[in-house]
């Protein structure tokens, strides 16, 4: 099946600094595809690749099967809702949204009528005549959304589109996000800087670093097994263990990376499960999360580990300072490569 | 311990406000002067207080056939000269506005030295470049120097505006699918019409009421300032002068009121 | 059209260039073709005897400008003034630049704003023109001493040798006084600018350690007005070095650079020599540019 969206050996230099290095993907049609990574690893570079506000330094952007990377963003079949959103300020709510439509010359009545059934879908039909001055951050999205999604794009590029919003309005518009994309089937391509977001919306995520991409996955593989320290400490905090201690509790000196929830913390001294792996420390810290409580448990070898216990393990009941041992199954230990 | 008088600081001393209002009132006193002359009965217009008032030197002003020529030579040249400014301006203002090119540096200061250096020296510059070509002063040599610092007047206005257009916009209407010349009409025009009405307006202004370049670059010519400025030696026809002068500063004003008007910091022009 | 679009969006060097080009061909013809042709004719020379423009380079019409005691005389006369205006012009300035920036509530600031703009872009020749009839002998000025018994003080003024004359408005005095009004907007504007930034937590701060108002205000206003001073400075400065309108309707006989530069091109025809006087100017600009540079004018502008 043809990739809806396809990068080739994609770079894009600026002088001497590589946005992006050597970047290649594939994203399949109706996927719903997050690039992931802290800001400036060139997440945002590689959705404007796609859209067209840029072109590579090397390699080609693919849409379709069609070769895209000479072809300007008015004639591609992908739109973009912005981070700033982006709203033109001297047209109302529908006009905004029928824009794509009036540029293309659909005539006044029908765009209109195109333009109310879009904004049906984003919930917001009863705004339409208000200028984008008079909404709030979130309806201001939702208008960016529909005025993207009228023109039946190919591909969806959203650029943090939640950024902005407080907590509980984003929680709410990443389920409904994720529901329009389901209803319409477009492929959406999300760039964020949250991991949480990343892995409850998409269908696979690729994280970027320094203008590199580090791992391509669906999300409970990323989280189960990060490849990389980097993805192993970004993608659901895990410990990454490495060198003196490894060595110490696996014989050999490769880093790993082992969750914090993977981790019992026992009494010093008590017997371990066989075939488990430990190791024994010194309990520093206890923060009590209410459901959950993070444990740091300062290891002999030096570093801290981070364990969270549910409440009602035995580590709830463990003094601080007291002595610990850390006890974990060998599957769950994740190998990674050496940065 | 504080001092007293570190209490309030944004009270200022009696002493403060009244040196303040009364530069205010320096700076305003010899227009309204002129004002109140044109009204004056006595023909010498030095006295003051002036004997009476009267509206008979706007009738006598009127009806001079030179002063309409004058001043129908301005309106001319101020018209020409904010045309071609307002397409030339434009212009350079779009291309430097967001690009990133070698010798930016030095075009923007191009475009910064006809208002930067005197007039005097953009004067007598035309001049020595028009004798070297054997070009005679008139009408073209007058819009050449006024149409000189009108583009960079207009430039000024644009370029500010555009720069606080957010890129955004423009890749939101091309990401939608308009191409340049739709984005520009739709998206940007609407933007920008202000700041091009304003700076044409300043331009026009300014061309109206130049003096100093154009009295090296006109011949036999005679603009309303150069009208106006053969006649400050002429004790005998001043009331006619202070009625000129009344109409020049209000024809000038209305323009710059309304430019400034225009391109005061409005809420919503980003988001 | 779209393929025109489509055309010019890949080839941004091109594109540029084609909206550059008309400017940039007007601005860089006529403008700096002529002030290379002026900088040309001041390496001619006129001849004694034809009265013509000898067009062959030389330095002879520079030799005549810094070797006849009159024309340094004129140079430095127009030099002496734009320092006395601009210095003045700053202290007189400050007081409202002070309250407009500083204590004014924001509907006062923006009825001062509108104050000063107002004249600012009054005609020029009216507010000459106003000048010289309020400074007439028995124009308003008169009018006023003598109301407030304040003659014999304006005559004594009068009396004195160089800036003094019959009248006013035949003086250096006079000649002064229209400057500084003229240019009293452009360094009222920056100075407000400069004042504007300087942070209330400064002030608080100063107070806090022990500062009375007066040590604060010298020691932390003044010297962070500076660069509002500097960018005023600039326009005080070049404006008065060259203007030739203001030194003509109000003032003494002396002459001034600008005047020479007008008087020779035009009765005289000595085209050379009124082209040599006018780089004076840009030469003093220039240095006075970067001079006021080094004090941050670049930055309160």
């Amino acid at each position: 099946m043809t990739p809806a969206i396809e990068l080739a050996g994609v770079s894009r230099l600026f002088g001497a600094v590589r946005a992006l290095d050597d970047v290649s993907l594939a994203v399949a049609p109706g996927e719903f595809f997050a690039l992931l990574g802290p800001s400036g690893s060139g997440k945002t570079t590689c959705l404007r690749l796609i859209a067209g506000f840029d072109r590579p330094t090397h390699g080609n952007v693919m849409l379709d099967g069609e070769d895209v990377t000479d072809i300007p963003p008015f004639e591609r079949s992908v739109n973009t809702v912005f981070q700033d959103y982006a709203l033109f300020p001297h047209m109302n709510v529908a006009e905004n949204v029928a824009y794509g439509p009036k540029v293309r010359g659909m005539p006044g009545p029908e765009r209109r009528r195109l333009a109310l059934e879009v904004l049906e879908l984003v919930r917001l039909a009863a705004l339409a005549e208000r200028s984008p001055a008079q909404l709030s951050g979130g309806q201001k999205q939702r208008v960016a959304l529909a005025r993207a999604l009228i023109n039946r794009p190919k591909v969806l590029l959203l650029d943090e589109p939640l950024g902005a919003l407080d907590l509980r309005l984003r929680e709410e518009m990443q389920i409904e996000l994720k529901a329009i994309q389901q209803q319409v089937g477009i492929t959406f391509v999300y760039v964020t800087h949250d991991q949480g977001e990343a892995l409850s919306m998409a269908d696979r995520v690729a994280v970027f670093r320094e203008g590199r991409m580090e791992q391509l996955d669906a999300p409970r593989d990323l989280y189960q097994r990060p490849r990389t320290p980097f993805v192993a400490r970004f993608v659901g905090s895990a410990n990454v263990v490495e060198g003196e201690l490894a060595r110490r509790i696996t014989g050999v000196a490769r880093t790993f990376a082992i969750r914090a929830e993977a981790i019992e913390v026992l009494p010093a001294g008590a017997p371990a499960p066989d075939g488990a792996l430990s190791c024994e420390g010194v309990l520093e810290e206890f923060h009590y999360h209410g459901a959950t409580s993070r444990c740091h448990v300062r290891t002999d070898a030096g570093p801290v580990i981070a364990a969270v216990r549910p409440e009602g393990s035995p580590a709830a009941v463990t003094a601080r300072g007291s002595r610990v041992r850390l006890v974990w199954s060998r599957e769950d230990l994740v190998p990674l490569a050496d940065t | 311990m504080r001092s007293r008088g570190a209490r309030d600081w944004n009270a200022a001393s009696f002493s403060q406000k009244l040196a303040a209002f009364a530069g205010l009132a320096f700076l305003h006193l010899p227009v309204w002067v002129i004002v109140l002359y044109a009204f004056t009965t006595e023909d010498r217009t030095y006295q003051f207080p002036p004997p009476g008032l009267t509206l008979h030197w706007f009738a006598v002003a009127f009806a001079r056939e030179d002063i309409w020529n004058a001043l129908r030579l301005s309106l001319y040249v101020a018209s020409v000269a904010t045309l071609m400014a307002l397409l030339l301006g434009t212009l350079a203002a779009f291309a430097l506005a967001h690009s990133r090119f070698r010798g930016r540096e030095a075009i923007t200061l191009l475009f910064v030295l006809p208002i930067a250096l005197p007039g005097i020296i953009t004067g007598i510059a035309l001049l020595s470049a028009f004798k070297f070509g054997g070009i005679q002063p008139g009408f073209w040599t007058i819009i050449t120097g006024h149409a000189t610092f009108c583009i960079v007047i207009v430039h000024n206005n644009v370029i500010a505006r555009l720069r606080r257009l957010p890129q955004s916009w423009v890749e939101a209407s091309m990401d939608l699918g308009a191409d340049g010349l739709q984005t520009f009409r739709y998206v940007i025009l609407p933007q920008i019409a202000t700041a091009l009405l304003a700076g044409g307006m300043l331009a026009f202004a300014l061309s109206f009421d130049e003096i100093i370049v154009t009295l090296f670059t006109a011949g036999h010519e005679q603009t309303l300032p150069i009208w106006f400025f053969n006649e400050l030696f002429r004790p005998r026809e001043r009331p006619i002068t202070n009625v000129v002068a009344v109409s020049v500063v209000l024809i000038t004003m209305v323009p710059i009121l309304l430019a400034y008007w225009l391109t005061r910091p409005r809420e919503f022009e980003s988001k | 059209m779209r393929a025109i679009a489509r055309f010019l969006y890949g080839r941004r060097g091109f594109y540029l260039a084609l909206l550059l080009l008309p400017p940039l061909l007007w601005l860089g013809i006529v403008y700096l073709g002529s002030l290379f042709a002026l900088l040309m004719q001041s390496f001619y020379a006129i001849d004694e005897f034809t009265a013509r423009i000898v067009p062959k380079l030389t330095l002879a019409t520079y030799r005549q400008l810094v070797s006849h005691p009159a024309n340094v005389d004129i140079i430095l006369r127009t030099l002496g003034m734009a320092v006395a205006v601009t210095l003045v012009a700053a202290v007189v300035a400050f007081p409202i630049a002070n309250y407009m920036a500083r204590h004014a509530s924001p509907r006062m600031k923006a009825f001062f704003y509108v104050g000063v703009m107002l004249p600012m872009w009054t005609s020029y020749l009216v507010k000459v023109y106003a000048w010289r009839l309020m400074l007439a002998k028995q124009g308003i000025l008169s009018w006023f001493v003598d109301q407030l018994g304040l003659a014999p003080v304006l005559n004594a003024a009068l009396a004195t040798p160089v800036i003094g004359g019959p009248s006013l408005a035949s003086s250096y005095l006079g000649m002064f006084i229209v400057f500084v009004y003229m240019w009293l907007p452009f360094m009222i504007l920056p100075l407000t600018a400069a004042l504007e930034r300087v942070p209330q937590s400064l002030l608080q701060a100063s107070a806090d350690l022990g500062a009375r108002p007066g040590q604060t205000f010298r020691n932390v206003v003044l010297p962070l007005a500076l660069p509002g001073f500097a960018a005023g400075s600039v326009f005080t400065f070049s404006l008065t070095l060259g203007d030739y309108i203001i030194p003509s309707v109000v003032g003494a006989p002396g002459y001034f650079i600008g005047m020479m530069v007008y008087q020779q091109q035009g009765t005289v025809g000595n085209l050379p020599l009124a082209a040599a006087f006018s780089v004076v100017p840009i030469i003093l600009i220039a240095i006075y540019l970067s001079l006021a540079k080094r004090l941050g004018a670049f930055h309160a502008l």
